[in-house]
């Protein structure tokens, strides 16, 4: 009954009306909306490498010693061979031996180096937080000048969990000094596939 | 409760206060510069605030889709009327499936519903897992700030705190040493929990869904382990569209902190598949803010804290001197909403130089809505006794003109001759930590008279 009565409570006062306003308009904009996206992410500590086919990216993670010695290896991108099926894991839990996840993302956001992920088709939302550290992939001509734009091509609520991450886990809570890796991922590395 | 000698007392270690105050000016300065980053920035907050001025006019229509479609999408909608009503559901909530153990990422709406101490006198172990609340929790104290919770703690405290609790190298004081050191200790407990908590940044009336939005990853975490997540929002929290929240990430992580964007920017509907969902939304005197044309758009507050970072009140007393959940100027005007004998004090401490008013990125009148609060508390007697008897003398010689005058020339004449501890006491609280400015020979009144003969002498 708590329900009606702060319904009641909240139409029992006398608010002005006031209009919604349009949000069709002109927004930021970037002459080279990939050179943004990647001056951003570099600057909240990640790293995008540009590189012309997803063929790419296994000899470039093998050349870092963080990789080559990795436990497990989740990888939802073709041509990344990984150890560890989220499909066939019952319990998220077991995800915490897991150092690397590669993960494909649909889009990035130039004004703030974001890049959104969810967790459709992904058995295990975890696999994004809980590992020491995360590669996204996505294709260089999906980015997007700002969040507005981001919002009009996305559909929120498709998936039970949607993400918009913006470099890797980090915290200034100790006198303001930055710290990367938290809880999360230690390191977030973007790879920007170009178009053929 | 009072500000004035909490924030003495504050104050009283001038190092640490000075560095308070440095610490959080650096933040500040970094809010100007990615809110200068964006040329539609004035645009942004004016959308802001008209989407939050829209959404508080139909607040109970969009409580009621917001329900139906977070129902439809699987989550359980709860409400309760204070924070007694929150604890119980989320007590029933975790008692029900024999939760012991909680993980919860920052809420200050559980801080303002004292939750941890009420669900541990119930048996259960509930970890704030953002670092400086997991910091300050171990040291036994609340948040003093609603972004920083541990601002106010240097890293040799840290250092102390986790040589106690987390057995740390006594003495250390490396950030990223002590970081590490709670990484491990808090991934712990992240596996160990049973139930995630989180609160609510912005929720969604169109989709029933709702943001949460951190730099460290743990509210993720804590929620994509366990089976069961609770999410606890106050009902101002909600915007009508998710096209909104452009606006609102916008301007919140830059407001807070600088940073173009949260690291995390968590979209939750439903449950995920295999667990629960539970949404409870809180009032907690919200509604009754609602009625105040005055106080009404204190509701539009999105807790960035960018108003606390610029205030020179708060940065020279600190947040505990407040006594409450949300400190600052934003906390001087809910407080009192909720309990006016008991934080009478906070309006006062304001000094009006409007900054908090120019920073806030939902265009709060902040300001205004403290001097509002200062008549109102007049109005309602609850001033303190020195302040009331020191407003009904100055009234008494301000309607008397002759007398204004001849205690102008009687103050001029004799402060100077007094012995300094005459005028530097208890009893003048403008003599604090400042030299008084010299006297003038002549008052203004003199002076403007004099001026008057000499250009008529002139023009004659
Ligand atoms: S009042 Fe404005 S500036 Fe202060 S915390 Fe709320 S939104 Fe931020």
């Amino acid at each position: 009954m708590s329900r009606n009565e702060i319904l009641k409570s909240i139409r029992a006062q006398r608010v002005p009306t006031a209009e919604l306003p349009s949000l069709d308009r002109t927004w930021l904009r970037f002459a080279d909306p990939l050179a943004q996206f990647e001056s951003q992410l570099a600057g909240v500590g990640g790293r995008a490498v540009r590189v012309r086919s997803t063929d790419e990216i296994a000899p470039i993670l093998n050349a870092r010693p963080e990789f080559a010695n990795a436990n497990g290896i989740v990888s939802h991108v073709a041509g990344v061979a990984a150890n560890c099926d989220l499909a066939t894991i019952a319990d998220p839990h077991e995800l915490e031996s897991v150092d690397w996840a590669i993960m494909p993302a649909e889009f990035g956001v130039a004004e703030n180096g974001a890049a959104w992920v969810t967790d459709e088709r992904i058995r295990h939302r975890a696999i994004y937080f809980i590992v020491q550290h995360l590669a996204l992939v996505l294709p260089a001509d999906q980015i997007v000048h700002n969040m507005h734009e981001a919002y009009a091509r996305l559909s929120v609520g498709s998936s039970s969990l949607g993400v918009f991450i913006s470099g890797p886990s980090k915290t200034a809570d100790i006198e303001q000094s930055l710290v990367i890796g938290a809880h999360g991922p230690r390191s977030l590395t973007v790879f920007l596939v170009e178009p053929a | 409760m009072n500000h004035a000698p909490l924030a003495a007392a504050f104050v009283a270690d001038a190092p640490r206060a000075k560095w308070h105050d440095e610490t959080l000016w650096f933040v500040r300065a970094k809010r100007d510069k990615a809110a200068q980053s964006v040329p539609e920035w004035e645009e942004l907050r004016e959308c802001a605030a008209q989407i939050k001025a829209h959404t508080v006019s139909r607040l109970a229509d969009y409580l009621e889709q917001f329900e139906r479609e977070a129902t439809r999408r699987g989550a359980v909608v709860h409400w309760a009327r204070n924070a007694a009503e929150h604890n119980e559901i989320v007590l029933k909530l975790l008692s029900d499936r024999g939760v012991k153990r909680l993980v919860k990422s920052k809420s200050m709406l559980t801080e303002e519903c004292h939750l941890n101490p009420f669900l541990e006198r119930h048996g259960i172990e509930v970890v704030d897992t953002d670092l400086g609340e997991r910091i300050v929790q171990l040291a036994g104290e609340s948040p003093s700030h609603i972004v920083l919770p541990a601002i106010h703690k240097k890293k040799e405290d840290v250092g102390q705190i986790f040589h106690e609790h987390l057995g740390t190298t006594a003495g250390a004081t490396d950030p990223n040493y002590l970081t590490e050191a709670a990484r491990q200790h808090l991934r712990e407990k992240f596996v160990q929990a049973e139930a995630g908590l989180t609160g609510v940044n912005f929720a969604i009336a169109e989709t029933g869904g709702f943001v949460v939005c951190t730099n460290e990853g743990n509210a993720d975490l804590g929620v994509s382990l366990p089976t069961l997540h609770i999410a606890s929002m106050g009902i101002e929290k909600l915007v009508p569209r998710a096209q909104d929240l452009g606006v609102f990430l916008r301007l919140l992580a830059r407001s807070a902190t600088g940073q173009p964007i949260t690291t995390y920017s968590s979209h939750f509907h439903g449950p995920r598949p295999g667990g629960e969902l539970h949404i409870v939304l809180v009032d907690n005197g919200r509604s009754d803010i609602l009625a105040s044309d005055e106080f009404r758009r204190s509701l539009n507050c999105i807790r960035c804290g960018a108003c606390m970072n610029t205030c020179p009140v708060y940065r020279r007393s600190g947040g505990h001197s407040y006594q409450t959940s949300v400190p600052g100027p934003i906390g001087s005007i809910l407080a009192p909403s909720r309990n006016p004998k008991m934080f009478y004090s906070l309006p006062q401490a304001c000094s009006l130089c409007g900054s908090c008013s120019d920073v806030c990125p939902v265009k709060i009148d902040l300001h205004h809505q403290l001097l509002t609060w200062r008549r109102e508390l007049a109005h309602q007697g609850l001033l303190s006794r020195s302040k009331r008897l020191g407003m009904q003398a100055m009234s008494f010689v301000f309607r008397r003109p002759a007398l204004y005058r001849l205690a102008g020339r009687v103050a001029r004449w004799l402060t100077p001759l007094l012995p300094r501890f005459m005028i530097y006491n208890g009893l003048n609280a403008w003599g604090k930590q400042r030299e008084l400015p010299d006297f003038p020979a002549k008052s203004f009144g003199e002076q403007y008279a004099e001026r008057r003969r000499h250009e008529s002498q002139r023009n004659s």
